[in-house]
Formats: structure tokens, sequence, C-alpha cells
């Protein structure tokens, strides 16, 4: 997902207060940031919100790549406006972040120095132009099936930056079908490209769940605290089975020689991805991590003057109000 | 077979030019009222597409998010601009072309945006400065547009200037900000604005084109506009404490249609698809 592996941090507070905190989540309350909460909670989500946070960030890059050369005004719009929506959940979520006790600087400055993550799904590349298309339809579909559901998670400042996001993230998804959809009743190149942007985007989009749960080793802390609410199978299972339906529907294959409908557990069976391939990207060894994480270090070395510049600004500024208030007394 | 010494020294320069694909698809007979108001339009659209294509380069490398958004969404107006100007341009034509047509199918030297939006974007300094610039003429366009005595024209400019009122606020506020801010920042924008300004002019500098829009009442002509941009940049500089380079000197073509190289590597990009694979629909 946008947030993988999150690793959940072990807690030694004090019993009854935890046991009253769980009560509360277990109600159904809210947690807010001025709440009493345990230090593996805060902990937990700081690196969860934060990397889904990252992944809004990073995930610019690989759809900007084609924004120069989207076929017409109208798709340029378009994924113009989808990049800006990504560029805004980015912020609600580093605000939610940020009402934990940690600043979107010392974040920054953590995703740049590799000691935090972001989604495993942006250091694949966009190559073709249905790219554009498959990361709607997959990518932004599979975030759906993730995101839908943490709307209502235990805490409020995530809960409510999921509320805004998902709205807007129904319009990413249609928008990447409606490219599929035109690729696939194109040209025989258009549909060569239709074809190879779901080959080579449907393991990746199958990894953004996380590993099989029977790896999966810090699930049962966070779904207790309902900063998870369901395991990755169940989510990768429920993507799996529809999406099926969509790609018959455009007329594609999904490369899986093994998927096949499992009546007897009313869903699809289907090959797990290359875990091996998953682990490798996590280290830094996909196909794009490299330029990603140079991308964003240039954009934010480059920038150093920048906002040295307005800070300066701001602070003449004051300084100015500050001695027009004295003569004026 | 290769052609004789004699057939590439023929000094035929029209039968070049159509044997090359040019000159042969002017689209109205010059002149006429019919391609003033072709022209006209398509100087409007391709500066917005133009300057909207190279806002957009920046998507996820500007050096704050919150400027990440402004630009995402700079760029998204002007290309909304652009397909009202453009498909106004195509229906003024009369030949069936829409205004991805216009866009993605023309060579460079039917493209008339003012040189100044294709310069490259260098730093973020000379993206704002280049911003500023253009939107401080950008705005009493717009306004004199909203006056047009066509009113389709009158319609887009009063849609458009709503966006742009937002942009020179936006554009203004930073060149002062930075202008005013560390010594870095002010170089850097004094340095910005010294190799801009060379590219301003162009804005205001009319031709016979032009002189008809006006006399029409459909487009103001370009002389008219030049008191306004002063007001506001003489204002803006000077909160930013740069200083205005007192040169006179303009380059200019890019409203005739003679770009610099830059305009070349703009296209190729942003027209590949579509010329790479004709007659798709995508
Ligand atoms: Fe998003
Ligand atoms: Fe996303
Ligand atoms: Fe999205």
């Amino acid at each position: 997902m946008y947030a993988q592996m999150v690793k959940s941090e072990a807690t030694n507070d004090d019993p009854e207060m935890l046991a009253a905190f769980q009560a509360r989540i277990d109600a159904g309350e809210k947690i807010e940031p001025k709440d009493w909460m345990p230090e593996g909670y805060r902990k937990t989500l700081i690196r969860q919100i934060g990397q889904h946070a990252h992944s809004e960030i990073v995930g610019q890059l690989p759809e900007g790549n084609w924004i120069t050369r989207a076929p017409t005004l109208e798709r340029k719009a378009i994924l113009l406006a989808k990049v800006q929506d990504e560029a805004g959940h980015g912020l609600y979520l580093y605000c939610a972040a940020e009402t934990l006790g940690i600043s979107r600087d010392e974040m920054t400055e953590m995703l740049l120095s590799g000691r935090m993550k972001y989604s495993s799904i942006f250091n694949y590349p966009t190559l073709n132009w249905a790219d554009i298309g498959a990361v709607g339809w997959l990518v932004d579909g599979a975030a759906i099936m993730n995101q839908v559901p943490l709307q209502r998670t235990s805490f409020g400042p995530y809960s409510r930056a999921m509320i805004r996001i998902c709205k807007e993230e129904s319009f990413h998804q249609r928008q990447g079908y409606d490219i599929m959809m035109k690729m696939a009743q194109g040209t025989p190149e258009q549909k060569q490209m239709a074809q190879d942007a779901l080959n080579r985007y449907w393991y990746p989009s199958l990894m953004m769940f996380g590993p099989s749960d029977k790896d999966s080793v810090h699930s049962a802390q966070s779904m207790a605290w309902k900063i998870k609410i369901n395991t990755n199978d169940e989510l990768r299972q429920k993507f799996v089975d529809q999406t099926v339906q969509q790609a018959k529907y455009l007329g594609l294959t999904i490369p899986d020689l093994a998927l096949k409908w499992n009546e007897e557990k009313g869903g699809h069976d289907f090959s797990e991805p290359d875990w091996s391939e998953f682990y490798e990207v996590l280290k830094g060894n996909g196909p794009c991590n490299t330029d990603r994480i140079e991308a964003r270090q240039k954009a934010w070395e480059d920038g150093a003057w920048f906002r040295e510049g307005l800070m300066a600004h701001a602070k003449k500024a004051e300084a100015r109000r500050a001695s027009a208030k004295v003569a004026a007394e | 077979m290769a052609p004789s010494l004699s057939d590439i020294m023929t000094p035929d320069a029209a039968e070049l030019a159509r044997a090359a694909g040019g000159g042969a698809s002017a689209p109205l007979e010059m002149g006429s009222p019919g391609h003033d108001l072709f022209v006209g339009l398509a100087r409007l659209g391709d500066n917005t597409l133009i300057l909207g294509h190279r806002v957009s380069e920046w998507c996820g490398h500007a050096p704050v998010l919150e400027e990440d958004i402004a630009l995402a969404n700079m760029a998204l107006d002007l290309i909304g601009q652009t397909q009202l100007w453009l498909g106004l341009a195509g229906e003024v034509e009369g030949r069936g072309r829409s205004a991805d047509d216009l866009a993605f199918l023309r060579d460079a030297w039917h493209f008339y945006n003012i040189l100044l939006v294709e310069r490259p974007n260098r730093d973020f300094g000379h993206t704002l400065m280049r911003q500023f610039l253009f939107d401080a003429w950008h705005q009493p366009m717009l306004k004199a547009l909203e006056g047009s005595s066509d009113a389709r024209i009158a319609e887009v400019a009063m849609k458009a200037g709503k966006e742009v009122a937002y942009h020179i606020e936006r554009s203004a506020d930073l060149v002062i900000r930075l202008g005013d801010g560390t010594e870095e920042s002010h170089a850097r924008m004094q340095d910005a604005l010294d190799r801009l300004w060379p590219y301003a002019g162009e804005m205001f500098i009319g031709d016979e084109i032009d002189a008809r829009l006006a006399e029409a009442g459909t487009i103001p002509a370009p002389e008219s506009l030049r008191g306004a941009w002063d007001e506001t940049v003489n204002a803006v500089l000077a909160e930013a404490t740069l200083t205005r380079p007192d040169s006179g000197f303009a380059h200019k073509g890019g409203r005739q249609g003679r770009h610099t190289e830059h305009m070349g590597h703009i296209l190729s990009s942003m027209q590949w698809l579509q010329r790479a694979y004709p007659g798709a629909t995508w």
C-alpha cells in the first residue's frame, strides 16, 4: 500500500492507561492529538502517515513524467489536475502527521536520507502513455482499496485526511480507466501499449498491499489500534476480484496463467508476485529508486535559497511592523 | 536520386517552401479579416500553451510542496485557456481544425507566441520572474479583451481574467518577497530580471495584423498595454528592491512565427505522440 510494512512500535506504558486507551478504540472513539496515547501508537502512526505522505509526493514523478507529452490538451489538463491533487494529499497527510509532534521538514529530511520509505510502486517507470492509464486504474485503484477503510481509522486527523483524499481518488481511478479504454479500443499500437502497461504494472500493483499475512509481522498490533483495518491478503484478494472484471471489459489479458475463478472460496486464485523483487525494491534496487530520490533531493537542495529568501523576508516584514508600532506609540 | 547541383542552386524560395510543406497550408488569405482574427487568437492561445508547458515542467520538482500545487494549478489554468483560445481560432478559420489539431499538428513557424514564454525555466527565480513579466501584461490584456467587439472573445477573456487576477497577485507577491529576502535570493531575482528583460518588449510591438484587429475593436493594440504594464512592473520592482534594467532592446519575431531554438524542443516533446501515431484518438 502507500504505507507498506509499517513496523509497529512496542509500547511500555502503564497497563491501566493502556487498557483504558484500548477501550476507547474498541468503543469506536476517535483519538485526537491532545489525548493521551501510547508512545508506540504515536510512533507507528508517524511512520505510517509519513510514509503515506511521502508516497503522494514521490508519486508525482512517474506521472509528471508524461505531462509535457500528454497527447491532447484535455488529457494534459486532467493529468495536471491529478498530479496537483496528489501534492495536495501529501500536504493533508503531512499536516496530520505534524499533530503527532514531528515537523514536515524533519520528515522530508528522513525521506531524503533514506530513513523513511515511500510505496514501492513509485519505483517503477512510466514507459508509454498507457502507463498513465494503468497507474490511475491499478495504482490509484489499489490505493482506494486501502484508503476507504482507513476513513474509519482511530486517529482523528488521519481519518479526516482520508475522507478528503478518498473523494478525489475515485476521479483518479476513473480517468485512468478511461485512458485504458481509449487505448484498448484504439489502433493496434495503442492496444499494444495498453497490454504492455498492464503486463508491467500488474504484479507491482499486487505488491502494494504488502507481503502475505503469514509473513506480515506487524499487523496484529496495528489492527488492534485500528490504524490498519484489513489484512494485506484480504485487500489483495478484493483488488484482484474487482480488476479481473475490468480487464475483461477492456479486452486485455492479466499476465497470470494461474488466474482462475474459485467457486468454493468465492474469489479468484492467482499467482503471488515475486516477493524477492519486492524486497529488492525496498532495499533500493527497483528500476527507479535512484532517479526518484535524486529528483527529490535536487528539488529540495535547489529550492533552499527560495525557502530561505521567503523566511528572511517574513522576518524583515515582522521587524518593520514592530518598529512601526513602536514609532506609533 | 540525388539532385544535381543546379537544382540545389535554384533560387526559387517559394517553390522550395512548398516542397518542404510550409506556406502551402496557409489557412486563410493573408490580410483577410478571418486570417487576422485567426492569427490574433493563435497569438493568445500559443502564449498560454507554451507558458503552460514550461510551468508544467516543474511538476514534482518545486522548492516546496505549496509551490508544486500552485504551479500545477497555474499550468492547468493556462492549458484551459489554450483550449478556449485555440478552439475559437479553429472556429474562425473554418477549416475544421480543433484546438488539439492546432496545438499538436502545427510546426514552429506557425506558432505565434512571444519569445518570452519559450525561455527555459532555469532556476525557480527565472520561472517566477518570467511569470510575473507575463502576468503583468496578461491581466490588462484580458481586461481590455472583456470589451472586445467580438462577444466570443469577451466571454473567454472574462473567464480567463478571473484566473489571471490570482496569477499576478501570486507572482508579484513572490517577486517582492524574494527580491527583498536574502542577499542570494535578491541576486537571483535581479539576474532573472536582467536576462529576461530583452524578451519583455515584444509584448508591446504591433504589426499590421494587430493594427487592423485594434481598428476593428476585436483585440487591443499591443502598444496600448505598455502603460499598465509599466505601472505594475515599476511598483513591484521598487518594493522588491530590484533595479529595472534601462535597456529598451527587444528580441522579437515570435508573434510572426520566428522562434528561438528552444521552440523545436518544446514541440518535439509536446507533439510526439500525435506525430508518431497519426490518426489515433486518445
Ligand atoms: Fe493520492
Ligand atoms: Fe496516489
Ligand atoms: Fe490518486
